[in-house]
């Protein structure tokens, strides 16, 4: 809705554009989108629709007796090709970001948005025949448990069968011989074999392999994939996000790759935006994110980790831990566990906002390292 | 943290480890029941207060070896010493006295706690088992050990689901160190936490070790776990250790081509090291291959044209350098210094 939060996106929109999505206070924004102005809409025109457009987006899930606040306004942009992790830790909303751009949540979810389109429809408005028809279809899903993400009663050539036919694509002997050229694409050694194999008959590695090429069967526009290498070990995740990314460029479609391995997202994403309390803190190029992170929370977040080259002294820590009930922070939800906290962020919650073209962070105070007396 | 790597030498090992075997027995459809071979004739010393980190991928027996270590099973052959005293046919008071020289933590922190038991009870119950005390002198005891894990009289009656996972291990990490014991056995202590508080638990490990001279057996999956609180580390691969040496060296030089694979496969912050893609998956403990368990994978063996002698003759471990030893047949004997060469 505003060119501040365009910018965060592929768009190449600079700075003279109206700045309404800095607004600090978000029970006034507008729920239901404000029209663009003229010179956002002439930038549009120019720019590619982005496959996934999110802004705003607000979660809560509704219980018997409280709210919980999952999402606190998510801003982010994935352009048509383009690959870009979701960071975070336990609780930021990650997956439920990427359940929100299927529109996968629970009746207890209470889903708002300025924007939240794929390809330019608008998700929101969209009823379940036609979410069904882009489910599986135009946005495909990985999930972390190979394992049980397959029906263990039926074969996995049988259910890879089921998605072509569920969204009217090949069937019978066409159904089988596309199914052999996404499996194929995806290195699946003994095709045939696997084909007439129950997921338990496969190891954690080849079912993953078998999600992949589930999900590339219908040719997707996006790709979401939640934590695709968790459950794995490491010489089998290093070849499936490599086979991943090789996917990725060779056929165009654009990923979402949630993940809470800042090393995964190095390896495959070409931006990076980094999830903290139901907000995004930081969106990036990967390069310059990993080369000069400007939020506290990623440089807090990259210091910790373990290295394996030289070490000395204690690791670094974020202390304290994330906070649980997002609903009731004032200011920056970061704000008591940041090193380098001044005054006006325990007051004033700071926006997703423009540091240089294509990339953004929400911090009054990006870059600052060291607290000045 | 290096007073421990002369132990090695100097005095008696604390933790030996001489030819352990570990078998089960297993049902494979087509060939009816047959025994596999978790642990494959594993020589380890620990010297006192050295930290050893045993590093490799689900299925390669390090969970089972410390399992074998703290007798949780009988060992199927092979020989455990623990401080000079023989693990692997203790019984009775014996293996209780033994049981109060070692201790554990796992991998899930909420699920190691017993969920109906307040925190002073999780941290007093070894102190109840193993010590006659009186109450007051337990509950002293309680507090101490807490505050030892950072955390404060306030958590005294809470019971496990109204913790973080990363006060949970603090918690269990308190009832480990509750016995003072001299061995703890850590298996993946922080791979179920998030990365920030991953690296409370290990400065708050590193911190006790050397308070309490601590000798630690680390089982991670994690290079830079590993890296960060261990002095050595053993490699495992289908049952075997394959490379062994200082932790810096081996990570800074590795020898052993699954090593140098393992480094290179794991996504770094610090930028790709290198896309190195070890050929196919593990192979099944079931039908381990001939030969160097490793061979039909290695990227070695097929840039030097697929040698026979990896299939015909298993390697030993052979000292490589100071300290290092690894089993491969064409590792180079003098490691640069550089990083491992790139597999393609």
């Amino acid at each position: 809705m505003s060119g501040e939060r365009a910018r965060t996106g592929a768009l190449p929109i600079t700075a003279e554009q109206p700045t309404t999505g800095t607004l600090p206070n978000t029970a006034e924004q507008p729920t239901t989108g404000t029209l663009p102005s003229t010179a956002e809409q002439l930038i549009r025109a120019a720019a590619p629709t982005p496959v996934l457009e999110i802004r705003g987006l607000r979660l809560a899930f509704q219980g018997e007796e409280r709210r919980t606040v999952a999402l606190d306004g998510i801003d982010l942009v994935i352009a048509p090709g383009e690959a870009v992790g979701v960071v975070g830790e336990t609780g930021c909303g990650k997956t439920v970001t990427g359940l929100a751009a299927m529109r996968l949540l629970p009746a207890s979810a209470r889903l708002t948005a300025d924007v939240l389109q794929f390809d330019g429809r608008d998700l929101l408005t969209l009823d379940d025949g036609a979410l069904r028809r882009i489910r599986g279809a135009e946005v495909a899903m990985i999930f972390q448990n190979p394992t049980s993400a397959f029906n263990p009663v039926f074969t996995i050539g049988a259910q890879m069968a089921d998605v072509l036919a569920a969204h009217d694509r090949e069937r019978g002997d066409a159904a089988r011989e596309r199914i052999r050229i996404v499996m194929a694409s995806v290195g699946m050694p003994d095709v045939e074999r696997v084909m007439r194999a129950y997921p338990h008959q496969l190891s954690g590695g080849m079912l993953q392999r078998a999600m992949i090429a589930t999900a590339l069967l219908c040719r997707p526009r996006l790709i979401i994939a939640d934590e695709p290498t968790t459950a794995l070990d490491v010489t089998i995740a290093a070849q499936i996000l490599a086979l991943l990314r090789r996917l990725q460029l060779d056929e165009g479609f654009s990923v979402m790759l949630i993940t809470h391995d800042l090393g995964v997202v190095r390896r495959v994403c070409d931006r990076v935006a980094v999830l903290y309390a139901g907000r995004v803190v930081e969106s990036a190029t990967t390069e310059a994110l990993f080369a000069a992170p400007q939020h506290p929370y990623t440089r807090g977040l990259l210091a910790a980790v373990p290295r394996t080259s030289a070490s000395s002294g204690p690791l670094q820590t974020i202390p304290g831990s994330v906070p649980t009930d997002i609903g009731s922070i004032t200011g920056c939800a970061f704000a008591p566990r940041c090193p380098v906290v001044q005054d006006r962020c325990r007051a004033e919650a700071p926006w997703l906002r423009d540091l240089e073209p294509a990339r953004a962070a929400a911090c009054h105070f990006p870059g600052v390292s060291v607290v000045s007396a | 943290m290096s007073t421990a790597v002369q132990g090695g030498t100097l005095s008696a090992p604390l933790v030996r480890l001489s030819g352990l075997v570990k078998e089960y027995p297993a049902y494979v459809a087509g060939r009816g029941n047959v025994t596999i071979r978790a642990v494959d004739r594993v020589d380890l010393d620990i010297a006192p207060g050295e930290a050893y980190g045993l590093v490799g991928e689900s299925g390669s027996g390090k969970t089972t070896l410390a399992r074998c270590l703290l007798r949780l099973v009988d060992t199927t052959a092979g020989r455990i010493e623990v401080a000079g005293q023989d693990v692997t046919n203790a019984t009775g008071a014996g293996l209780r006295a033994l049981r109060r020289e070692m201790q554990v933590v796992f991998q899930d922190p909420v699920g190691s706690l017993d969920p109906r038991s307040r925190v002073a009870d999780v941290v007093a119950e070894p102190l109840r088992t193993h010590l006659r005390l009186g109450a007051k002198e337990i509950e002293a005891r309680v507090l101490t050990l807490l505050d030892e894990v950072g955390l404060g009289r306030t958590f005294l009656g809470r019971r496990a689901h109204e913790l973080s996972g990363g006060q949970c291990q603090r918690v269990a990490i308190a009832r480990a160190v509750a016995l003072r014991p001299r061995l703890l056995v850590l298996d993946e202590p922080t791979s179920a936490l998030d990365v920030s508080v991953q690296a409370q638990i290990l400065n708050l490990l590193a911190d006790l070790r050397r308070e309490h001279g601590l000798t630690y057996l680390l089982i991670s999956h994690d290079l830079g776990v590993v890296r960060y609180l261990c002095d050595r580390i053993g490699v495992m691969y289908l049952g075997r250790i394959v490379e062994q040496g200082p932790a810096a060296r081996t990570m800074a030089a590795p020898t052993h081509p699954y090593t140098q694979a393992l480094l290179a496969s794991r996504p770094s912050v610090d930028g790709v090291e290198g896309v190195a893609l070890v050929r196919g998956e593990p192979p099944s403990l079931t039908d381990p291959p001939p030969g160097c368990s490793f061979h039909p994978r290695c990227w070695l063996r097929a840039e030097l044209g697929d040698p026979d002698r990896c299939v015909d003759e298993p390697p030993d471990l052979r000292v490589l350098a100071p300290g290092v030893t690894a089993a491969c047949h064409f590792a180079p004997a003098t490691p640069t210094t550089d990083h491992a060469p790139v597999p393609r």
